[in-house]
């Protein structure tokens, strides 16, 4: 898995650095100003286990605290990479969206409050709730929502960022909203804007696993130490 | 059954709860100002304020408002309102003028919260509404005159 | 003004009717009552001058638009040339849409009534003048008559008739009537153009203010009692046919009222749109693929080159090509284009409403740009007779020729809807974006290969060029539709080939704002540059040495070298390109700056532009226009495709993978007109043509790569 994750960050890598050259060949799809995946892409040959989670059991045979807390966390980076996170989470002032992780369309700014610009919002589109769309385009079965929906402030953005770097900022109280860890694990286990991403609406896949499943992990996690990968 | 406030009207709705908030407005309250142009939010067309706020009506199922107060195109009144329409009409900004409504409420609400937006701002609040003839040009302008006359 | 909201009310529809002849009042029997919409013909009391000149009792002046008003001005322009030559003052000139009648408003340019081609002004200039100058002369022979005086000592001044020497004075709606039973003079003079008051100078556009508080009426927004919303499901497939179908799922959603099958596909219709909506999204159809297209875009492309190989139509060819490539010490240039094909996508999606009477006429309120035809395809359709169809032409929600279509194929499925429903109830028929994205009618693709010959002074020899696409007419020959701004490009060189080929395809195609031009002068004019910055020669100075035999390319060019400050160095990190290009009769040239924006996008920061379009009514429009062709155009260039995926379905369908411009995106632009006395010729469609080849060719000064296939969103990064 570490190797993995390893391969697929340099992966990313190569491919930010070929959309810093913008005459050079790189992945593009429908969406013609997005990015390409700056944050890695999980493993081709691990679909199944991608779309689960292991449990806090699973990571009994490993001895050692520290690499069994590391471990935990990196289980724990198949929801955080994952793109319904990670989109908003940007590294810049655009959320992203789909699991190709484009810009966002409409091109809706971050704001100071991390909720839009007077005239458009997070809230002119994002409700609530989730909002079905009825017999309209392919692609667009349901609108997020959520009452809390809003962008994570820039200090917390993961985009590009590896799952060291991200493990090393959410323990950051500098950087995580001044949460202690056991604020931090409550939040991951039962915040309501982080189970959306286990809800997304009709359309959406997922994250792997379940909010409950994420929120064990995380108390494993602390409870090992809160170790972070390299 | 649902009630909310359409402006300023007390108002309710006993059809399909799923019912976007552009087809009460137009099929059931027969007002037509608000318009459809996509149906999933990308061009802007259907933006009426809900709360104080713009919202996009295409998307927005009438059961997630009961109690909220809507304004429609219809419904616009204010300071910001009447100088922003006054600009629009001064410097001829619609063409087909099919998406203005929309234009027009998501340049209220962005005046409303911010009377002096710059460039940046104006792309912040108006890049959500499309107009296919592209009177952007003159939007833009239109939005800079009515924040100029409420200033003076 | 002829656009207003009808109050619910039967005595107020009735007061509306489109029946309404001279003096008259006349209503008719309705089956249903028209709750908002404008009917055809200026609405109430009226003494009706001429074809085009209404005159109510208060003094206004309407004037009946046989031109659709989609934005591009005509109700303004029209109004505007009327007012001039009868004296009126502006504010009491008012607008209405003419009734459909492919005689009396035919389009003089086409024979048929009929708005496309950027024709309104150009064909109705002189016509529109003559029914002014027509009319004041039977207002000065009413008031003449009444006051006992020569009419030749009678003035006529911003809405004013006077007789200086009686101390006469009267307003036109006092002798409207009496005008009315006046002949009409046989001859009558017309103005010098130095006399005019109100044509050349900015005039406030008449459909402006109910396009800013909401009140104008589109067809979208046309109500009437008892209305039933319906739909049709298509195929994403061009050419399928319904095999069969389930609608059990469909007529159990509450609202849905039937289900019924037409020739394009499965209709539901429903008491509200979104009854229909989820009827809709719930029919199972099985589709007969047999007849359809199945090809994707990649493999026209590919089939296009090697049509390359076919006999080709001949467009253009002096001097001689063969010889200009194969001389002596020349330097080489080729090139192949890409274009694909590229949706119209009006804000306002396409739409019918039909409201039947009890006499078994029909009312049909649509924004149509060729009334005339859709007439004859309701009748037909609907097996009435076309005397008992009415055509109320409704603002248009934008078109870019969408909404032309000889034959009335979009008319012929409302039609076909209305047919299908039994005719006892008003249907309106309306298109999601869905449907428009995916409903064919495309700029065709083309594909371009060009050939360039360069001698050893930096002279272009030679120039050899082959077309591949669709003829949007339907010709077997040769289409001037395909070949038009290249065959008769305005540089002189001396050997010039164009060659076409027009293959078949089963993918309906329509003219796309400018129509051949949208293709070509992004080929001629991102060709030519390369060539000249082969032979090192400016953009700008290169071309004019190019041009000596034409002095109106010669001077849009020369203007908007000057407004731009051409030749001096562009902000740095930014370039600037140029391109020139005559479309419909009108010179337009246009310089983009260009930098390399977010995510190495071209960033296009400004436009200047300068055009001749003769005599310039109304600046006003004309700049809007400018800015409007440049935006749509610049949208198309940088983001847009209809793709055919693999088995020839649609991949596009909404505006989040059909992008349009956005306001962040819009570069500002400043337009100069030229000044001129020649008749007027059209503005809606000129500015489109040169901005993509403007932004293709600083981009190239900016990269180094010459853009060959769009969007260049696509060309750039795969």
């Amino acid at each position: 898995m570490r190797n993995q994750t390893r391969a697929g960050l340099i992966r990313a890598a190569l491919i930010a650095t070929s959309l810093a050259l913008p005459l050079a060949a790189g992945a593009q799809d429908r969406a013609p100003e997005a990015p390409a995946p700056s944050t890695p892409a999980l493993p081709q040959n691990d679909q199944n286990q991608a779309k689960s989670l292991k449990s806090v059991a699973d990571f009994d045979n490993i001895a050692d605290e520290t690499e069994r807390s590391i471990a935990i966390f990196q289980e724990t980076g198949k929801v955080l990479l994952n793109p319904r996170c990670v989109n908003c989470h940007p590294a810049g002032d655009r959320p992203l969206q789909g699991m190709d992780m484009h810009l966002h369309q409409p091109p809706v700014q971050r704001g100071d409050a991390d909720f839009g610009m007077p005239g458009m919002m997070c809230n002119t589109c994002h409700g609530p709730k989730n909002a079905p769309v009825v017999a309209q385009s392919d692609n667009i079965k349901s609108i997020p929502g959520n009452p809390n929906w809003h962008l994570a402030p820039i200090e917390m953005a993961w985009q590009g960022r590896s799952l060291g770097d991200i493990c090393r900022q959410i323990k950051d109280q500098d950087r995580n909203g001044g949460k202690t860890l056991a604020e931090l694990v409550e939040h991951m286990a039962s915040d309501d804007l982080v189970g959306w991403g286990w809800h997304p609406g009709k359309g959406r896949e997922p994250v792997p696993g379940t909010q409950k499943q994420f929120g064990e992990l995380y108390k494993a996690w602390a409870a090992t130490g809160a170790h972070c990968p390299d | 059954m649902v009630t909310f406030t359409l402006n300023g009207q007390e108002t309710t709705f006993d059809g399909d709860p799923d019912t976007p908030l552009l087809w009460v407005i137009r099929d059931a309250q027969r007002l037509t100002g608000t318009k459809y142009g996509c149906g999933i939010a990308q061009c802007g067309a259907c933006t009426v304020h809900v709360d104080g706020s713009t919202r996009r009506s295409c998307i927005t199922p009438i059961s997630t408002l009961d109690g909220s107060s809507v304004t429609t195109i219809e419904g616009l009144e204010g300071s910001e309102a009447e100088a922003i329409q006054a600009a629009w009409r001064a410097i001829d900004v619609p063409q087909c003028g099919y998406c203005q409504s929309g234009q027009i409420m998501s340049a209220v609400s962005l005046l409303q919260f911010n009377p002096a937006p710059s460039d940046d701002d104006i792309d912040g609040a108006m890049a959500g509404n499309i107009c296919r003839c592209a009177t952007y040009k003159r939007i833009r302008q239109a939005i800079h005159d009515a924040a100029k006359t409420l200033e003076g | 003004m002829g656009i207003q909201n009808i109050r619910p009310t039967r005595r107020a529809f009735l007061a509306g009717s489109g029946l309404v002849i001279g003096l008259t009042l006349v209503g008719r029997q309705a089956g249903a009552a028209l709750l908002k919409g404008a009917p055809q013909d200026a609405p109430g009391e009226q003494a009706k001058l001429n074809a085009f000149v209404r005159v109510a009792p208060d003094g206004t002046v309407t004037v009946l638009s046989k031109h659709l008003e989609m934005g591009q001005g005509p109700y303004t322009g029209l109004t505007t040339i009327v007012a001039e030559e009868l004296d009126a003052d502006w504010s009491q000139m008012r607008v209405a849409a003419a009734p459909a009648d492919d005689d009396l408003y035919k389009n003089l340019a086409f024979g048929l009534q009929g708005t496309g081609g950027s024709t309104s002004i150009a064909n109705s200039y002189e016509q529109l003048r003559k029914a002014g100058a027509t009319a004041k002369a039977m207002l000065v022979a009413a008031a003449a008559d009444a006051w006992g005086v020569p009419a030749g000592e009678i003035t006529v001044s911003a809405g004013r008739i006077r007789h200086e020497g009686k101390g006469k004075e009267a307003g036109f709606g006092e002798f409207a009537d009496k005008a009315a039973t006046m002949d009409a003079p046989a001859e009558v003079k017309l103005k010098d153009p130095k006399d005019f008051v109100l044509i050349g100078k900015d005039r406030h556009k008449l459909d402006t203010d109910e396009k800013t508080n909401g009140k104008a009426v589109f067809t979208l927004d046309v109500m009437a009692d008892d209305m039933l919303i319906a739909m049709v499901a298509h195929s994403p497939h061009f050419g399928a046919t319904v095999k069969g179908f389930d609608d059990g799922e469909a007529r159990r959603i509450k609202g849905v009222v039937d289900v019924k099958q037409v020739p394009q596909g499965v209709a539901v219709y429903a008491e509200n749109t979104f009854a229909a909506l989820k009827g809709r999204a719930a029919l199972r159809i099985d589709w007969d693929l047999s007849k359809a297209e199945t090809r994707s875009s990649q493999r026209i492309y590919d089939d296009y080159r090697a049509e390359m190989k076919a006999d080709p139509f001949e467009a253009a060819n002096r001097g001689d090509v063969g010889a200009a490539m194969s001389a002596d010490g020349i330097t080489s240039m080729d090139a192949e284009m890409v274009f694909p094909f590229l949706a119209h996508a009006p804000m306002e999606p396409l739409d019918a409403v039909f409201v039947p009477a009890e006499d078994g006429s029909i009312d049909c309120y649509n924004g149509s740009q060729f009334p005339g035809q859709d007439k004859a395809a309701i009748a037909e359709i609907c097996g009435v007779d076309p005397s008992k169809v009415r055509i109320n032409v409704q603002l248009a929600g934008g078109s870019f020729g969408r909404r032309a279509q000889f034959g009335s194929p979009y008319m012929r499925e409302a039609a076909a809807v209305f047919k299908a429903s039994g005719m006892k109830r008003p249907v309106k028929h309306m298109w999601t974006r869905e449907d428009d994205i995916r409903g064919g009618f495309y700029r065709p693709i083309y594909l371009h290969s060009i050939k360039g010959a360069i001698d050893r002074d930096g002279n272009i020899t030679g120039w050899d060029h082959t077309i591949v696409g669709q003829s949007i007419m339907h010709k077997d020959e040769l289409d001037d539709t395909t070949v038009e701004g290249t065959a008769d490009m305005p540089y002189q060189i001396p050997n010039l080939r164009v060659l076409a080929h027009q293959p078949k395809l089963g993918v309906p195609v329509l003219w796309w704002r400018s129509v051949g031009h949208t293709h070509t002068a992004f080929a001629v004019e991102t060709f030519l540059d390369r060539l000249l910055e082969r032979a090192g020669k400016d953009a700008v100075e290169g071309r004019l040495a190019l041009l000596k035999d034409s002095p109106r390319h010669t001077g849009v060019l020369k203007k908007v070298a000057e407004i731009s400050g051409w030749g001096s160095p562009p902000p740095e990190g930014r370039q600037r390109g140029v391109a020139v290009h005559k479309s419909f009769n009108t010179y337009v040239a246009e310089v983009a700056e260009v930098s390399i924006g977010d995510g190495g996008m071209p960033k296009v920061h400004k436009v200047w532009c300068a055009v001749d379009c003769g005599v310039a009514v109304n600046p006003n429009i004309i700049h809007a226009q400018m800015e409007g062709g440049i935006g749509y155009g610049l949208g198309a260039i940088l983001f847009d495709a209809i793709d055919l995926g693999d088995g020839g379905a649609v991949v596009q369908s909404n505006f989040d993978d059909y992008r349009s411009l956005r306001i962040n995106e819009m570069p500002d632009v400043e337009v100069a007109i030229i000044p001129s006395s020649e008749a007027p010729t059209g503005v809606g469609e000129p500015g489109v043509p040169p901005i993509g080849p403007a932004v293709a060719n600083a981009w190239r000064r900016l990269t180094g790569q010459p853009v060959q296939r769009l969007p260049m969103t696509n060309g750039l990064l795969s």
